[in-house]
């Protein structure tokens, strides 16, 4: 008996793509290496505040650091830009590099470090000026008053903060009077006005609610298509969401750095499941 | 819920994840289907190429399956979904085990056509027909199941669990007439008993596409329908329909 009419089978779709297409292949080997730690000890007078750390910041993607408090995570985002120098007391050994060039080197220009290596606390910070001259206070400070320039990275800044069509017609009016959530955006505009390669971000989200927070994660997303991303958080399911690699600390040293996937799904070390598992303490 | 609430999270990239799951698991579905389709089509003709194609498709359906557990682990882990979106992704992780067995059983229905095709000199015809409408019945079945779950579709799940009897009083009928044609003749017997396995792989077809409706009741409405008398059934359908 044959059924006449029907095709034969095509059971060759093309699969490939299907199975391929997102099979995790997130692995360090295939990064462009932005920035590397190299056994870095850190030291508060005589307290020792990191131990030995190593690791590398792969180029446009997201490094998360979590770790319960006072693990040093804070510390190291810091010593990255060395904003530790204006701790009295705080002596860095070892290396990190930046391109290749360690930014402990005798011969940097600080300012010129802290261009390229942005800096957003976790508490939004604005100047008590305008919402235009929030963003172009970088720019002025380079010198640069040309005020069509300015009006376009103003604009493109705002655009790349997730902030313009909140802001656009009020440019001119305090930074205070925006919400939480929107002076965060404005401080990371602020931060990308000056195009730096870096954006280190030190608990960006957690001084502001839900939707708040979910926007700036959103944010954080589209800026790693430009921007290498660093970001310490005390939430970590907000690591989980937004970042690519990540890297637990615990009372100064680095247990464990691995691609976020990896880590949170199946991480190699006991202290680091103990932690993502809420069990440590 | 509604299906487009899908790609409504301020995260595009959780938008993202949670249709290509979606996305997925229709492919995964598309080729069940099809298989089932040929498996029979295989007993039928007695086709052994067909066969090779289904054991071919058998492959892919089950690396979709191991792929897509994989990619809900990862979502899961990541973004902790709620409410609606972790009731999806549930369905999604029982759905593709239903699948998969489909795909295993639709692989033994091809294999028991070819080996029934090359025993000469048989005495008795196998009930083709029957298990041809049995066999289209159980895809319905299946395509309808794999819509409900596109379309977030309750009323679509609840006609395929009731379809499910039918399917039974089927098997049980090719049951019966096969009894029948090995008490007429012992010879009969090695096809009937094999045919009987045809039969019985399809009847499980159809248990695994009332399966996956249950779940989609459970991703759309949150009511667990599984080992619910068809009233209670009605109800929560009833329900859905009044708040929506």
């Amino acid at each position: 008996m044959t059924m006449s009419g029907e095709q034969t089978p095509t059971h060759a779709m093309d699969m490939s793509t299907v199975l391929d297409r997102d099979v995790s292949t997130q692995s360090l080997e295939n990064e462009d290496i932005c920035l590397t730690i190299d056994n870095v000890d850190l030291y508060y007078g005589e307290k020792q505040a990191l131990f030995d750390v190593n690791m590398v910041i792969p180029r446009k993607k997201v490094t998360a650091f979590i770790g319960p408090s006072g693990c040093g995570k804070s510390t190291l985002l810091r010593s990255i830009n060395r904003m530790n120098d204006l701790v009295d007391g705080c002596r860095v050994e070892g290396k990190i590099c930046l391109d290749g060039e360690n930014i402990y080197d005798r011969g940097i220009n600080i300012s010129d470090l802290r261009r390229k290596i942005g800096m957003v606390f976790q508490k939004p910070n604005p100047f008590p000026k305008s919402i235009y001259e929030n963003v172009a206070y970088g720019l002025r400070l380079q010198g640069i008053n040309n005020r069509s320039t300015l009006d376009d990275v103003v604009e493109w800044a705002l655009k790349g903060a997730a902030l313009w069509d909140e802001v656009k017609d009020r440019l001119q009016e305090n930074a205070f009077g925006l919400s939480g959530g929107q002076q965060q955006r404005l401080v990371i505009a602020r931060a990308i006005a000056i195009q730096p390669e870096v954006l280190l971000l030190d608990e960006p989200a957690s001084a502001l609610d839900p939707i708040s927070t979910l926007k700036i994660e959103e944010l954080i997303y589209e800026l790693k298509s430009t921007y290498t991303i660093a970001i310490v958080t005390h939430n970590m399911q907000q690591a989980a969401r937004v970042s690519d690699y990540t890297a637990f600390m615990y009372l100064g040293k680095l247990i464990e750095f691995d691609a976020t996937d990896k880590l949170f799904t199946n991480p190699s070390e006991k202290q680091t499941e103990d932690y993502i598992t809420g069990r440590y303490g | 819920m509604d299906k487009s609430g899908l790609t409504e999270h301020i995260s595009q990239q959780f938008n993202v994840e949670l249709e290509d799951v979606r996305n997925k698991v229709l492919t995964m579905g598309g080729l069940v289907e099809q298989n089932l389709r040929d498996a029979i089509k295989a007993v039928v003709d007695g086709d052994s190429a067909i066969c090779d194609a289904v054991i071919h498709a058998e492959e892919q359906i089950n690396k979709l399956e191991v792929a897509i557990d994989d990619e809900i682990t990862r979502v899961l882990a990541r973004r902790q979904p709620a409410a609606g979106d972790l009731r999806m992704l549930t369905t999604v992780l029982k759905t593709i085990t239903d699948l998969e067995r489909t795909g295993d059983e639709a692989e033994k229905i091809a294999r028991m056509g070819i080996k029934m095709a090359s025993i000469e000199n048989e005495r008795i015809r196998v009930p083709f027909i029957e298990l041809r409408h049995l066999g289209n019945d159980v895809r319905l079945m299946m395509s309808k199941s794999l819509d409900a779950f596109a379309r977030m579709d309750i009323q679509t799940a609840c006609e395929v669990i009731e379809s499910d009897q039918e399917i039974d009083e089927e098997y049980e009928s090719i049951t019966r007439q096969l009894l029948t044609l090995m008490m007429e003749d012992p010879r009969n017997v090695r096809r009937a008993i094999d045919a009987m396995w045809i039969a019985r792989a399809l009847e499980r077809c159809g248990d695994h596409a009332k399966n996956i409706s249950e779940y989609v009741v459970y991703m759309v409405s949150g009511k667990d329908v599984r080992h619910s008398s068809l009233d209670e059934i009605a109800k929560a359908e009833l329900e859905d329909s009044v708040s929506s």
